[in-house]
């Protein structure tokens, strides 16, 4: 018999963490962009997208607007705004799991 | 998540790192650069847990994780089955630990792995203490820093001891690589991991990691601060081969480090005791002289 | 083929007869030449495997999880300081529905530092989730060596297997030992072909975080699973029987119990010492057996119970104990029968300490008269003192 002893790969991606955001959000203004990657690349959710100039979009399922993408930008062209909550049902859950110890 | 975005990374969202995690953001360029043949071991600490809460995992290869102290004996077994199957050729083999499970519980692991000449490479996310489990000193915590097993006190400026040299611990056992980097510099990441992935031997790679809860800063600081970390000398970017300095990153005008700990609240009570800043600001200029920064 | 040769050398050319991808062992007397043998095999060329010299044996197990996470069956042994450092990972393994093989030289465990044989080691990590089978003699351990890998490693099971062998009287003990063909073993147990492993082509997770959710979910398919293998062991044992003419591989062996009025309860090497006093005892006319444990983990109740049902005395032989409760057989068989009948615990034999015919008559005498749980046997009193004291 057997329970539960290995997670398909990626499949943490169920868990919408965009209800964890608190105060603000990041709100890409698609003027400057030069496509550098920088925001895609450093995001610690990794839910920034786009390969494109002008074309990177942010999935505020996931966004836990931490603010890091619109400090590394390096034209400036993302600023943070004023949060718009996101429904999520596994947010108690998710918030209950910080600092599980070792 | 749009379907080609998941098909791209090989740690995805959907974690449960805090807002800002310096590991999380440094946890996915060292997967993404690594790709898709790689086999990883995972020791103990905030990242397994925020990463693989059963029935979940954000990764996206291969990835196993049993205990605290053993990531390195872990990738030795995982390394030396691959290379008895025939596979070793073709596949990476990462272990990757907090500084806890690296330069303290995990070190004799580590170095059984170095010594033996497993091909693997060893990644520690440097966020100089024990987060996991409250924020408490580990022998990465930096000279002075406040936790919670290393309070600053009425008669204590923090943490009595400087970080334990863990870069030149490694590079003492001569492997290849031994080199550090920096969420600063996050393309610094992927090259060095890209660099160690294709040097075939043991590598150890030392990424320091802001953690916003533990040295009490705003999510959004994380890169500036490890920025400040490298700019003023408390951080130093360096490279070992086969036990020598190879490269190390220069900053001409090193910056005060008073710059560096003003940014955060585990140092915030050093602002105040001149001796105790002046202290740190020797650790930086040490390290200034040691590793040729200037 | 019959040869003679030493137990510790038995034991690693039975390991290698399964054709172990990697091993990686820590030396630690009594268990040092099974790991020495293993690896002048790989230096000869006679074994293709790779052998890993760990700095620990924590690193020794961790080393054999990763391995056989990756696909590739793993051998290690250990004794005594040695397994109760490997403890964290033992439950790991099992936990992990890894099947690793591990041999035990069992041996006390200190303060103070004894490297001589009993049982307190492996007993003292008998709830990890293991398979533990006892060894009597050097062609049992041989024997359940291979045969256990075959419960452990069966698709339904995936559990790690332990055979304990007592240190010095079986590792360091010449014997004849009837060696298997390589051919024969090759055909009992097939090549390892795990249901789930490290995939690089399917990637999956593994050693997840378990909440209150799902962990105790874990422990009772671990606690099915160890059921069902009770049901196992005779049928594979019967398999292996037929294949190679020795029904090593039991739950237990009952030794002249049929009739017997004082049944010894025992595991390991003692029950050849108890079978002669056994023997001597029938010469009487006193109706004496002994039920040997094989099987220690699963332990089979159902069997040990009827096995006993119709004994006066039942004497349970413990080179382990407890402190501050019982010994650790003695315990667990106490608690199977009724209240009315005479079960007396012994402890014997800790450290090395020699169970010699007369302890052995003695204990049988004991288990006749009064009841008691745990009666230390041998004692010497002239080095026990109310107070701390130098001599």
């Amino acid at each position: 018999m057997f329970s539960i002893l290995a997670a398909k790969p990626k499949s943490s991606a169920r868990n919408k963490t965009g209800s964890w955001r608190s105060t603000k959000m990041p709100r890409l203004l698609k003027k400057e962009c030069i496509n550098c990657g920088l925001c895609k690349f450093v995001c610690p959710e990794g839910c920034i997208s786009g390969s494109e100039k002008n074309q990177y979009s942010v999935d505020s399922e996931y966004c836990k607007g931490c603010g890091l993408c619109a400090y590394i930008c390096p034209k400036k062209d993302i600023e943070m705004i004023e949060n718009k909550p996101e429904k999520s049902n596994s947010s108690e859950e998710a918030e209950k799991d910080k600092g599980v110890g070792k | 998540m749009n379907k080609q975005h998941l098909e791209e990374n090989y740690y995805v969202c959907g974690h449960t790192a805090c807002a800002g995690c310096g590991q999380s953001m440094a946890v996915r360029i060292v997967m993404n650069a690594a790709g898709k043949n790689t086999i990883v071991t995972n020791a103990t600490g905030c990242l397994e847990v925020f990463s693989t809460k059963a029935p979940e995992s954000a990764f996206g290869v291969p990835w196993i994780h049993s205990l605290f102290e053993n990531a390195a004996a872990l990738a030795s077994g995982v390394e030396t089955a691959l290379a008895y199957q025939g596979k070793k050729e073709n596949i990476n083999v990462i272990a990757q630990a907090g500084d806890g499970g690296t330069a303290d519980i995990g070190l004799q692991a580590l170095s059984g792995m170095l010594e033996r000449g497993h091909d693997a490479l060893f990644v520690c996310y440097d966020n100089e203490a024990y987060m996991n489990t409250g924020i408490q000193r580990s022998g990465s915590t930096p000279f002075n820093a406040s936790t919670t097993t290393s309070p600053s006190g009425k008669i204590s400026a923090g943490n009595p001891r400087p970080k334990k040299p863990m870069v030149e611990i490694c590079a003492a056992h001569h492997i290849p690589y031994s080199a550090t980097s920096s969420v600063a510099n996050p393309k610094d990441i992927e090259i060095k991991v890209k660099k160690a992935l294709k040097i075939k031997g043991p590598k150890y790679l030392q990424i320091h990691v802001p953690c916003p809860l533990g040295w009490r800063i705003d999510s959004s600081k994380t890169i500036e601060v490890a920025k400040l970390a490298v700019s003023t000398g408390l951080y130093p970017l360096v490279e070992y081969e086969y036990g020598k300095l190879a490269k190390s990153r220069k900053i001409s005008s090193p910056k005060p480090v008073s710059e560096y700990l003003k940014a955060q609240g585990r140092f915030r009570h050093l602002l105040k005791n001149e001796e105790a800043l002046a202290g740190v600001q020797k650790v930086a200029d040490k390290n200034i002289e040691y590793y040729g920064l200037k | 083929m019959k040869k003679f040769i030493e137990g510790s050398y038995a034991m690693a050319e039975a390991a290698k007869l399964c054709r172990p991808g990697v091993i990686a062992a820590y030396p630690i007397t009594p268990q040092t030449h099974i790991v020495e043998n293993l690896s002048q095999f790989i230096a000869d060329g006679e074994l293709d495997a790779k052998s890993v010299n760990v700095e620990s044996e924590h690193s020794a197990a961790s080393c054999v999880l990763g391995a056989q996470a990756a696909g590739a069956r793993s051998f290690t042994c250990s004794s005594s300081q040695g397994l109760i450092l490997m403890s964290e990972v033992l439950f790991c393994i099992a936990g992990m529905r890894l099947p690793v093989m591990l041999v035990c030289a069992n041996r006390a465990l200190s303060a103070p530092i004894n490297i001589w044989n009993d049982h307190q080691d492996s007993i003292a990590v008998r709830d990890a989730g293991w398979i533990q089978l006892y060894a009597e003699n050097n062609q049992e351990a041989v024997d359940l060596i291979i045969a256990s890998h075959k419960i452990a490693e069966d698709p339904k099971v995936m559990l790690p297997a332990m055979v304990c062998v007592d240190g010095f009287i079986l590792t360091h003990g010449m014997e004849v030992v009837d060696m298997p063909d390589q051919k024969d073993v090759d055909n009992f147990l097939p090549a390892y072909d795990p249901p789930y492993k490290l995939d690089v082509d399917n990637p999956m997770s593994f050693g997840l975080l378990g909440t209150p959710d799902v962990y105790q979910e874990t422990r009772y398919a671990i606690q099915k699973t160890l059921e069902d293998v009770l049901g196992m062991i005779p049928e594979v044992g019967k398999e292996f029987g037929d294949k190679f003419g020795r029904d090593s591989l039991r739950l237990v062996e009952e030794y002249k119990t049929t009739d017997a009025e004082t049944i010894l309860v025992a595991m390991g090497s003692v029950c050849g010492t108890i079978k002669d006093v056994v023997d001597r005892e029938r010469e009487k006319g006193n109706k004496v057996g002994l039920l040997k444990i094989v099987s220690y983990r699963p332990f089979p109740k159902e069997v040990v119970k009827s096995a006993l049902k119709s004994a006066k005395h039942v004497g349970i032989i413990d080179k382990d104990i407890s402190l501050g409760s019982d010994g650790a057989l003695y315990s667990e068989i106490k608690s199977l029968l009724p209240s009315d009948q005479k079960v007396s615990g012994f402890i014997a034999g800790l450290g090395g300490r020699d169970i010699k015919l007369n302890s052995v008559e003695n204990i049988i005498k004991m288990a006749r008269e009064e009841e008691n749980s745990c009666k230390f046997v041998d004692l010497n009193k002239d080095i026990l003192w109310d107070k701390f004291k130098t001599i």
